[in-house]
């Protein structure tokens, strides 16, 4: 699955000490006639925490989709680990890649959503094994127990057999969390995961990331958590209409940021 | 002269039915079952086919669903009984069917074939519309677990569209307990054609008419109790009540169906 590493399909080919683990460059992607992203370009060294943060419409959460490949892209290209996410090349084009190979990429790339999106007719327990059992064909009893230990790093090994339907808002971000780590990923995308939690339960999603940056997991964050990028980012990157504007290290970010509309932006948010 | 109703046939009917009798009952319930589970099988596959990223499976899946629930249902009966045997130049339906040790009528076999197209293409738009109560994120979480469509389909999205699609499911069980009576004119011996024997060799039409009514009463009340019963079950499961004595019994008897019924969604 991808495990040794490949030769690298960017550009010039060059395979520096560091590879990225995420490189995407001059990203494209329109519905229909909206562009919205208009050429992004972002590399995450592995290991690194980046929040992408910027009002709504900025194309951020479509941005980190297009790293899973979730949204097509029309134009640019993603690398993720030196594999080219969604497409392979074919006489110099990109063509889009076969199902089976797409789901192969997105075994390395946890997800995290907004809502969670937890399947409701299985456990807590369930959910983190269905993966593993089905799709790295993981023999039961070992999903189970690595299940066990997730459970445990969120704080819910007392809910192993509750149905989402009956646990928090916070407490089904963090299942979810426990979820996408089940695949062993080697980058985790966060959509928003605390935007859609009750304020009092925000904290201890919050709580589990930082934890998971802290223990050097690659990490892309979309937020509004200016608490957490000022917190746990190694970077901030400000996205406006469908490009980064900005980016730099949190003290720079939110101490001075040079550019106009950050200023702006982070002026009315905090 | 208004003829009495003579209750003694109307009660013999009901009280002591004959052998020939409940061999036709047997052939109404058996036929209605199959056709019944032929119909969602072909409902679920042309129900894929229309959410397919392949247009021309799109539109073979349209097509099918369009033309079978534009005619009528006896119609399509007679053209699969008598009609394809000369259309295609071969008996689509040879007179008897031998299948390992039972051997079935070709008018049997013919109307389990023709009630089961026409029963999945009405399957097919309450799959549809059950798959499409499932909300979108469910299978944006299975793919960006690196699960394949197809896998995701089977063990999130239908588990869920299953608590949508049941309870209409049970009423075109329903429907098929009734719409079996149409074999009769292919000449399938069946509660129906029972009735019209009786009533062609005695001139009794209200007494064994009414008979076979309640017959027909009998099968679909039964039926309405174990939809009832399977619908609990279901709003249950939703609740996420601890499994009860029979749907364990149906996890340990039956390694699929009972994923899709027994556990199936919130």
């Amino acid at each position: 699955m991808g495990a040794g590493a490949g030769p690298a399909l960017g550009k010039g080919g060059e395979v520096s000490a560091a590879q990225p683990i995420v490189r995407a460059e001059e990203v494209v992607k329109r519905f229909g006639r909206l562009e919205v992203l208009s050429g992004v370009s972002l590399d995450v060294a592995p290991g690194e925490t980046v929040c992408v943060i910027g009002p709504s419409g900025s194309g951020k959460t479509t941005f980190i989709r297009c790293i899973n490949h979730l949204e097509k892209i029309d134009g640019g290209r993603i690398e993720v680990n030196g594999h080219l996410i969604g497409y392979r090349e074919q006489n110099g084009k990109l063509v889009e890649d076969s199902e089976g190979n797409i789901a192969r990429q997105r075994c390395e790339i946890g997800m995290v959503f907004q809502r969670f999106n937890l399947f409701p007719h299985m456990t807590a327990l369930e959910n983190i094994i269905e993966a593993p059992v089905r799709v790295r064909n993981v023999d039961k009893a070992r999903a189970v127990a690595d299940a066990e230990a997730l459970l445990d790093r969120v704080g819910l090994a007392d809910k192993r057999d509750t149905y989402p339907g009956k646990l928090s808002g916070g407490q089904q971000q963090r299942v979810a969390i426990a979820r996408a780590l089940a695949m062993k990923p080697a980058l985790m995308l966060f959509d928003e995961p605390t935007s859609a939690l009750d304020p009092e339960t925000i904290g201890e999603v919050l709580e589990v990331m930082k934890e998971l940056a802290r223990e050097g997991m690659t990490m892309m964050v979309v937020t509004h958590e200016m608490g957490f990028a000022r917190e746990a980012a190694d970077r901030v990157v400000m996205m406006d209409a469908g490009r980064i504007i900005e980016e730099g290290t949190p003290e720079h970010f939110f101490t001075s940021p040079d550019n106009e509309r950050t200023q702006q932006f982070l002026s009315k948010i905090l | 002269m208004i003829a009495a109703f003579e209750w003694h046939i109307f009660w013999d009917r009901i009280v002591h039915p004959d052998h020939v009798f409940a061999q036709a009952l047997w052939r109404t319930v058996y036929i209605a079952v199959l056709a019944q589970v032929f119909g969602v099988a072909l409902g679920l596959v042309s129900a894929l086919m229309r959410m397919s990223r392949f247009r021309v499976l799109r539109i073979l899946g349209g097509m099918y669903v369009l033309v079978v629930r534009g005619t009528p249902v006896i119609v399509q009966i007679f053209f699969i009984y008598f009609g394809a045997n000369l259309f295609l130049g071969f008996d689509l339906v040879p007179r008897t069917v031998g299948l390992g040790p039972v051997s079935l009528s070709g008018a049997v076999v013919a109307g389990i074939v023709a009630l089961s197209i026409n029963e999945g293409a009405y399957m097919s738009e309450i799959i549809r519309a059950g798959i499409d109560s499932v909300d979108k994120g469910q299978m944006e979480a299975a793919r960006s677990l690196g699960m394949p469509h197809g896998l995701g389909m089977r063990r999130i999205v239908l588990p869920q569209a299953a608590r949508v699609i049941v309870p209409p499911l049970g009423n075109e069980f329903n429907n098929m307990l009734k719409t079996t009576s149409l074999l009769a004119f292919i000449g399938v011996y069946e509660l129906f054609l029972d009735a019209d024997v009786h009533y062609s060799s005695t001139f009794k039409p209200s007494e064994y008419f009414a008979a076979v009514a309640f017959w027909y009463l009998m099968l679909t009340v039964i039926w309405s109790v174990i939809q009832a019963w399977i619908e609990g079950r279901l709003a249950a499961s939703e609740r996420g009540d601890q499994l009860s004595f029979w749907e364990r019994v149906r996890e340990a008897w039956a390694p699929v169906p009972g994923r899709l019924w027994g556990r199936a969604a919130r």
